[in-house]
């Protein structure tokens, strides 16, 4: 229905990642289904950051459980294609889906606070990816497990191999979450969150750590986040949701510099400003996600859009580049009737 | 820094915060154990019950079920207390003490073998049903709920009756009232890490169900099994009295069993009491230690009471 986004990589190269028009429907007896994601279409090439951002309920992380086959299978029906590397994973056999999982595709998730297991020390979590993947033995992995510790920068490595969760602060959880999806030196890391449940402080850290590390192993990594301020550190290619789709794609820069979707360009108004002169008002995107049109009836943001007109009220409105960047910047894509500054 | 110096905090240059002063979930759990009176009160009973069964031909006075001072006890009384026989002689002319601390051997080894035979089975069938779910849980499920309908002493009376009156028949009619209850209680327990994160988080990895299930999701779930085996094992005392009280126990009168005294003394209890008082309030003290140590247990594990 929709065109596939135009992100062709560089000289004939494969995608690492294609997500094809996915779609994610939760059912339950005896209530209407629910469609979280709806139709999301986005690339990673090797070596690439990708963003994913949007609201909460936007569809984040359930496309990315959906890309890892980790959604129930009870009451959720996925559609679409998931290409890693060429392979479809969505109608693979989860046995030989898992075995790809911690190997080939790692996850970092939100909480590190739970995302441990309590009862069992950091060395046996640590080894245990290793001795699931690799061939290695007893000593082998724990030299490895206390070289990916030093590498995350947790200090003293060999003590903390010992020591259960509750005895770590929650950057140090998270750094050893990272080391665990590290492991085994996946292609692509999916990165839900990772700093949400952080301190300002430490957020910053992980992060830093976070991109670093998959730069230096040429790992791919798609990083979802509600923060515009951690997409602007990190991310190559930025692709922002709204309401189960992608509304926007475009390089970092040509993002924040010329956002073109109505939603972007609301939220990069919304953050604040600390330049702003004292006194002036924040401005939110007004509304909440659940003033929603359905994507066949128009565009889903059109009750909370300042911008929006009949046009609007039309549905399958597609993912291209708006008449002001089709021939400089090819690859920045919208799905908006009416861009911001189309005038330019 | 040099204020903290001066109060004498030693200056540990890692400021990670370490729970309870860096145990382990177990470590910690085994020192709040320590620190309950009703616990270390059920500690000392269980040790001494465990100690007097396995210390028994050492403690006690004479070889037990001699019946060597028959001629002693007439129709009408049964000595007391004297000098060679501390509590008396029981009603076939045995040493009654000696007797009761043999008694505490047969409870702890059918106690303990019926008790860990129980969990083991439970614990299998729980596996089974909250590890893999689907249509073997609910078979399990249904079959346990079928068992747990009916009393678990009417079960073990059934059991015992049908295997004969033996040791070990004994065991597996108060395993098989066990079953159901561990089955169902590690079910729940693993049914409820079923949805936590670090399960996901493990999926994630790529790990095997097995290896999650058994590896992860049980060392999880043990707590409120280890607590129920605690207490179970109250119940089984007082179980194996039963059994032998109402003539399903070890048909041997060569083997001394608090039952069977509570039983035979029964003919007698007007003229010597203390014939049932003392393997009673064997029974009652043994179980009452378990129990405590059970409660104990159960406060220790939870991890809400870190506090």
């Amino acid at each position: 229905m929709t065109p596939t986004p135009q992100t062709t990589p560089p000289a004939g190269a494969r995608p690492l990642l294609e997500v094809e028009d996915l779609r994610v429907r939760f059912s339950r007896r005896g209530q209407p289904a629910t469609t979280a994601v709806d139709g999301v279409s986005f690339s990673v090439d090797a070596g690439e950051v990708v963003g994913l951002v949007g609201e909460s309920g936007c569809g984040k992380s359930v496309t990315s459980l959906a890309v890892m086959g980790l959604l129930p299978s009870r009451g959720t029906r996925v559609t679409g294609s998931v290409r890693f590397d060429g392979t479809e994973l969505l109608t693979m056999a989860p046995g030989q889906l898992a075995a790809r999982r911690g190997k080939d595709l790692a996850m970092v998730f939100q909480d590190p606070m739970t995302s441990l297991n309590p009862v069992l020390t950091l060395g046996r979590q640590l080894t245990e990816v290793l001795r699931a993947h690799t061939d290695l033995d007893r000593a082998a992995r724990k030299a490895e497990a206390l070289d990916l510790l030093g590498r995350v920068g947790i200090p003293d490595p060999r003590r903390r191999l010992g020591e259960y969760p509750h005895q770590l602060s929650g950057g140090m959880r998270q750094r050893v979450l990272i080391a665990i999806a590290l492991a085994c030196s996946p292609r692509l890391i999916i990165a839900d969150e990772p700093t949400t449940a952080l301190d300002v402080t430490i957020q910053a850290q992980v992060l830093d750590l976070l991109t670093t590390l998959v730069r230096e192993s040429g790992t791919a990594m798609v990083l979802i986040t509600h923060d515009l301020g951690v997409v602007a550190g990190t991310c190559d290619r930025v692709n922002v949701l709204y309401a189960g789709r992608v509304v926007e794609s475009a390089s970092r820069q040509d993002l924040f510099a010329r956002p073109r979707h109505r939603y972007t360009s609301g939220l990069l108004a919304a953050v604040p400003r600390v330049d702003a002169p004292e006194g002036t008002p924040l401005q939110p995107v007004r509304g909440t996600v659940r003033d929603r049109l359905e994507w066949d009836a128009g565009c889903a943001f059109l009750p909370r859009c300042g911008r929006g007109d009949g046009a609007c009220r039309t549905g399958g409105i597609p993912l291209a580049p708006t008449d002001a960047d089709r021939a400089r910047h090819p690859d920045h894509e919208a799905r908006c009737v009416h861009p911001a500054g189309a005038t330019t | 820094m040099s204020a903290l110096d001066a109060v004498g905090t030693t200056a540990e240059p890692d400021a990670e915060p370490t729970g309870e002063a860096g145990l382990g979930p177990w470590a910690a759990a085994w020192r709040r154990l320590r620190r309950n009176p009703s616990g270390i009160v059920g500690a000392v009973i269980v040790l001494l019950f465990v100690l007097v069964a396995v210390l028994a031909p050492v403690l006690a006075p004479y070889r037990p079920a001699t019946g060597q001072w028959f001629g002693e006890v007439t129709p009408t009384s049964v000595p007391g207390p004297s000098a060679e026989h501390v509590l008396g002689l029981d009603s076939f002319g045995s040493d009654l003490l000696t007797q009761l601390l043999y008694g505490a051997r047969s409870s702890l080894v059918i106690g303990v073998v019926s008790t860990a035979v129980g969990l083991a089975v439970g614990a299998v069938l729980g596996i089974l049903a909250g590890g893999l779910g689907g249509w073997v849980d609910t078979v399990i499920m249904r079959i346990v709920d079928v068992l747990l309908s009916i009393p678990s002493l009417l079960l073990a009376v059934s059991v015992a009756a049908l295997l004969g009156r033996n040791a070990v028949s004994i065991m597996l009619a108060i395993s098989a009232a066990q079953v159901p209850i561990f089955a169902r209680l590690l079910r729940a327990s693993l049914l409820a890490q079923r949805g936590q994160d670090y399960v996901v988080a493990l999926r994630s990895l790529g790990l095997r169900r097995r290896r999650i299930v058994v590896g992860h999701m049980l060392p999880n779930a043990l707590g409120p099994v280890l607590v129920q085996a605690t207490l179970v094992l109250a119940t089984a005392v007082i179980e194996v009295a039963a059994l032998s009280f109402l003539g399903l126990g070890a048909a041997d009168p060569a083997v001394a069993e608090w039952g069977r005294m509570l039983v035979t003394a029964q003919g007698r209890l007007e003229q010597a009491p203390q014939l049932a008082v003392y393997p009673g309030l064997a029974i009652a003290v043994t179980a009452l230690g378990f129990t405590l140590l059970g409660e104990a247990l159960r406060e220790a594990l939870d991890p809400r009471s870190d506090r």
